[in-house]
């Protein structure tokens, strides 16, 4: 169902949290991609649970999961084609890259600081690096929408921020920009209420996020961001119009991050146990899971299945993560320019034990 | 032969390039119908049309940021930022992003990006467009630092710098866009970056300098020639990369060594040259290595210009103190 809040966005909603459909909505998807798009949250979140195990035990750098946020990742990401479309992250979408083709291990391998040329992103795969800088992803999207779109290509970028990173100038540097340029791009919020510790009132004083497309000339639509079925939908619609050339969108996707920001956070200084049992009472997952078992198309049989299967794959990338070349002094001079200046040769074979820096 | 300043230089490196390499485009504020604040792009939209000639939104740090992308996409972009003082509102997508873009993806992008900008004091232009903030993106490691102080390497340097795989900073001295023509021939040569110029041969004492004290220190060297004192000028040219030897066996033939620019002292490049100096050519040296700068106190308002820069009477002095020493 698609109702119009305000003249400037919709928001969409399909699936309620007990797993019936909002009433006159309809699933527009076939079950096998619904399948499709819980098989990936469940990736998403039994992940989470590995890395952030993995972390306490000192295998794995500082996480930040998307325990919570699994609707709003895979159903955006699932929306694009990886062969012409191109997703420039944040950081807390890792199952998008990985749905899009930038391998599971690798990106294990890079969290577990085996980081050599093998873990990266492989040719072909249309991803750009994590961003930790936030919001500084988002005018790289918009210069690679307007280029791909200068080369009439028939590619869509998708980005990704916060509710916090949109506070940045970037935010709107970016956003404004791709307006004038009527830049083929997705610039998809995940609102997950939290920037930290500071909540999302903290923020803006804009009752939506998604009302500040208005601002840039382009539609802003709000999604109940724990609906796969409607975060797939607005990601949809969005990823058409810029296709057919009609510019960007900025898709406000409401959810809540059930856990800590990342593994050095403690939540418990700063938010409300009431607020996180209100989420919980929305998972993204359980309501999928409620809708297909209403339909008859999951059991506790077939969950037991899925979820060993996810498990087995999980683990069998954590295996060859685990394989990949640790990290090694000749690599610091990798990648710095196509050709290193000799003064930084020289540091290179300083270190190296070679010769003496000048 | 073709006279040329290097405003004129600066567009027909920009044209011929735009007409050899279809990826390349040129964007940033007011470069298309007027032809830049200072014309650098005149008559390149006209001729490369509005794709390719792009007049963007105020917004620095947007501009490169796109240019970034636009060159993950497939195009080279060339960026006019209008003064160099006014990158610090795009510091954080030059150093931390264009620069490392590289090394955060290990190699499977590249930013084949360059940023012009003008700058550099002495024509008493508005609060925050004189800056000489070429420093702060030496250390930001990924990103080349190019300074050229003629027309003829102003062509040369940034077809160097359009081509070169890496993003590069190209930084334009305003003060001699237009102060005299000088042989710049049309169609392709370029200037190596990291390869410094011996202006002048000299005896006596060396003076370092990059892009408008070059001149200066060209002035200088003929007021010295007057005293007796003969210099060697030698324009750095580019800052990174850094031409160590050029200037170490400059040094090591004069035994005294004066460098001048127009940034402020403390931790200007000029400190970086003056401590490879020491370490590489000190038992060549016959002097302490003197600095003549701005001072360390921040760019003024016009009518105090001339005091802050570094003038001829500043580096003939210093230079005849270090020459005596």
């Amino acid at each position: 169902m698609t109702v119009t809040v305000q003249p400037a966005i919709t928001r969409h909603s399909i699936l309620n949290p007990d797993g019936t459909l909002v009433k006159g909505a309809k699933a527009r998807v076939s079950d096998q991609l619904l399948l499709e798009m819980l098989r990936w949250m469940l990736m998403s979140r039994i992940y989470d649970e590995r890395a952030t195990a993995l972390q306490r035990q000192g295998k794995y750098g500082v996480f930040s999961p998307a325990l919570g946020q699994e609707a709003s990742v895979v159903g955006s990401a699932m929306a694009l084609d990886p062969k012409r479309d191109w997703i420039v992250p944040q950081y807390r979408e890792l199952m998008a890259i990985v749905r899009h083709g930038y391998p599971l291990e690798r990106v294990a391998a890079t969290g577990m600081g085996r980081i050599s040329e093998a873990s990266r992103i492989p040719d072909g795969v249309n991803v750009l690096p994590t961003q930790v800088a936030l919001a500084a992803q988002l005018p790289h999207a918009t210069g690679l929408a307007w280029g791909l779109k200068l080369q009439k290509k028939d590619s869509v970028v998708m980005t990704y921020v916060g509710d916090g990173g949109s506070s940045e100038g970037d935010f709107h540097e970016a956003l404004n920009l791709a307006g004038v340029m009527q830049a083929p791009v997705v610039f998809f919020l995940q609102n997950n209420q939290w920037a930290i510790s500071t909540p999302r009132r903290r923020q803006t004083a804009t009752p939506s996020f998604a009302l500040r497309a208005a601002g840039y000339g382009f539609p802003g639509v709000e999604v109940d961001g724990n609906d796969v079925l409607a975060v797939y939908q607005a990601a949809t619609e969005a990823v058409q119009r810029a296709r057919a050339g009609d510019g960007p969108t900025l898709i406000e996707s409401l959810t809540y991050r059930m856990s800590f920001h990342n593994t050095t956070d403690n939540p418990s200084l700063y938010e409300d146990p009431k607020d996180r049992d209100e989420a919980s009472r929305r998972d993204p997952i359980d309501r999928v899971i409620k809708h297909l078992t209403r339909r008859g198309l999951w059991s506790e049989e077939r969950d037991r299945e899925t979820r060993a299967g996810v498990r087995a794959d999980i683990d069998a990338a954590l295996e060859r993560a685990a394989t990949f070349p640790s990290a090694a002094p000749s690599d610091l001079f990798e990648n710095v320019y196509a050709e290193l200046p000799d003064r930084v040769r020289r540091q290179h074979a300083e270190l190296l034990g070679e010769g003496t820096e000048s | 032969m073709t006279q040329r300043n290097i405003v004129e230089a600066i567009n027909n490196a920009l044209d011929e390039e735009m007409q050899r390499d279809p990826r390349v485009m040129v964007i940033g504020l007011d470069v298309g119908k007027l032809g830049g604040v200072f014309r650098a792009t005149s008559g390149l939209l006209d001729k490369h049309g509005p794709q390719r000639v792009v007049d963007t939104p105020l917004a620095e740090a947007g501009i490169v940021g796109a240019s970034l992308g636009l060159a993950i996409s497939g195009m080279v972009p060339v960026a006019e930022i209008q003064f160099l003082g006014f990158t610090a509102q795009a510091f954080h997508q030059i150093g931390p992003q264009l620069a490392r873009f590289r090394m955060r993806s290990r190699g499977r992008y590249h930013c084949q990006v360059t940023i012009r900008a003008p700058f550099g004091g002495g024509i008493s232009s508005p609060e925050f467009h004189s800056d000489a903030v070429e420093a702060q993106f030496v250390q930001s490691p990924g990103i080349k630092v190019v300074m050229p102080s003629n027309a003829y390497d102003a062509k040369g340097l940034l077809l160097e710098a359009i081509r070169d795989p890496d993003p590069v900073l190209y930084c334009e001295p305003d003060r001699l866009y237009r102060l005299g023509r000088m042989e710049v021939p049309d169609g392709d040569y370029t200037v190596p970056l990291g390869k410094a110029d011996v202006v002048r041969q000299g005896d006596d004492i060396t003076l370092v300098a990059w892009s408008a004290a070059v001149e200066l220190c060209v002035r200088a060297a003929d007021k010295l020639a007057e005293e007796g004192i003969s210099a060697t000028v030698v324009d750095l040219r580019t800052l990174v990369p850094f031409d160590v030897d050029t200037v170490v066996s400059a040094v090591a033939k004069t035994g005294r060594c004066l460098v001048v620019h127009e940034a402020p002292l403390s931790a200007g490049f000029g400190a970086e040259v003056v401590a490879t100096l020491a370490k590489e050519a000190f038992y060549d040296l016959d002097a302490p290595i003197d600095r003549v700068t701005s001072y360390d106190v921040p760019y003024p308002a016009g009518p105090f210009e001339d005091w802050y820069l570094p003038s001829v009477e500043r580096v003939v002095a210093a230079a005849r103190s270090t020459a005596s020493k």
